[in-house]
């Protein structure tokens, strides 16, 4: 099984993320912004960082690059995909999924071993959770503010799309204490904590992030 | 040549965590009776050529997919006088 980590100029966490993939027992594949197919991947990672420094707005440029457009496209033809934090970012600006990211209402950079709860286990990204799951998973952002109007936050709960919430405190100020989201089908979610850095005792919180990433080999195997 | 300026605001329901940081600088400074600042972004594009009906419809385009995020943020274009 093989899984796409994109790397655009700025990414930071590509190497945690690859690393995570080889953990969860998967062939982690390096994809540059500038390519414009995927390799022939099972699965993409758009891993944290500033994809372009940060310019305009977090994820805005990266959006409009080669492997962007290739990742939209087999997005929408049922590729799982997971962004992660500034991942999260490009998927938003890229409208994969519903909503955007603010700076943080605390203006603070925030870094914290934060506690989730796996709302919805039922996605190819969760599916390795349990429903309620109670998680603690790395979180580091400056604008990871999730919003979006009323009546699409009314329906991403109603449609089980609210994939993760805070518990405990909320970071950031995000709506509904919305930690991350999936799109309709499942197969695209955004996620503001870090689960690549949750996968080896050695360094961190412990390693309830490597669900994320044994979820989605488990459902790719299953559909094999 | 000719100027369009792109103003981008976020909307007036979107927290401005930036904004409110310039607000609650202002006491310190000395100046009072300021209710709230929202911070933006203007956008200064140079065209070649005169500015048309049909440039502008261009201009709107790039404000709305690349300029701003219509999810959170408003814009305005206008023509600056030459």
């Amino acid at each position: 099984m093989k899984i796409g980590v994109v790397t655009f100029p700025g990414s930071l966490d590509d190497v945690d993320a690859r690393r995570a993939v080889t953990l969860a027992g998967a062939e982690p594949v390096r994809l540059w912004h500038g390519d414009d197919h995927l390799g022939g991947v099972d699965a993409v990672v758009l891993p944290g960082g500033f994809s372009y420094g940060d310019y305009l707005r977090c994820g805005a440029i990266a959006r409009f690059s080669p492997v962007m457009g290739a990742v939209v496209d087999a997005a929408n033809d049922g590729l799982p995909v997971l962004g992660i934090c500034n991942g999260f970012q490009i998927l938003c600006e890229s409208h994969l999924l519903p909503g955007a990211l603010i700076r943080n209402d605390s203006r603070r950079f925030v870094c914290r071993d934060q506690r989730l709860r796996v709302d919805n286990a039922s996605t190819v990204w969760t599916s390795d959770y349990s429903a309620g799951q109670e998680v603690v998973i790395v979180l580091k952002n400056g604008e990871g503010g999730y919003v979006a109007d009323n009546a699409t936050l009314d329906r991403l709960e109603g449609e089980g799309q609210i994939v993760a919430r805070y518990l405990d405190t909320n970071p950031n100020g995000s709506m509904r204490d919305i930690a991350g989201v999936s799109n309709e089908r499942g197969n695209v979610m955004g996620l503001m904590p870090h689960p690549e850095h949750a996968v080896d005792p050695l360094c961190g919180a412990g390693t309830d992030g490597l669900g994320f990433f044994t979820s989605v080999l488990g459902q790719l195997a299953a559909h094999h | 040549m000719a100027r369009v300026v792109v103003d981008v605001m976020l909307k007036p329901e979107i927290l401005d965590p930036q904004g409110k940081a310039v607000h609650g600088a202002l006491p310190r400074l000395g100046f009072d009776g300021v209710r709230d600042v929202r911070q933006g972004k203007r956008f200064e594009l140079e065209l070649d050529g005169d500015v048309t009906e049909d440039r502008l419809v261009e201009v709107r385009r790039v404000a709305e997919t690349l300029l701003s995020n219509p999810v959170i943020e408003n814009y305005a274009v206008r023509v600056e006088p030459s």
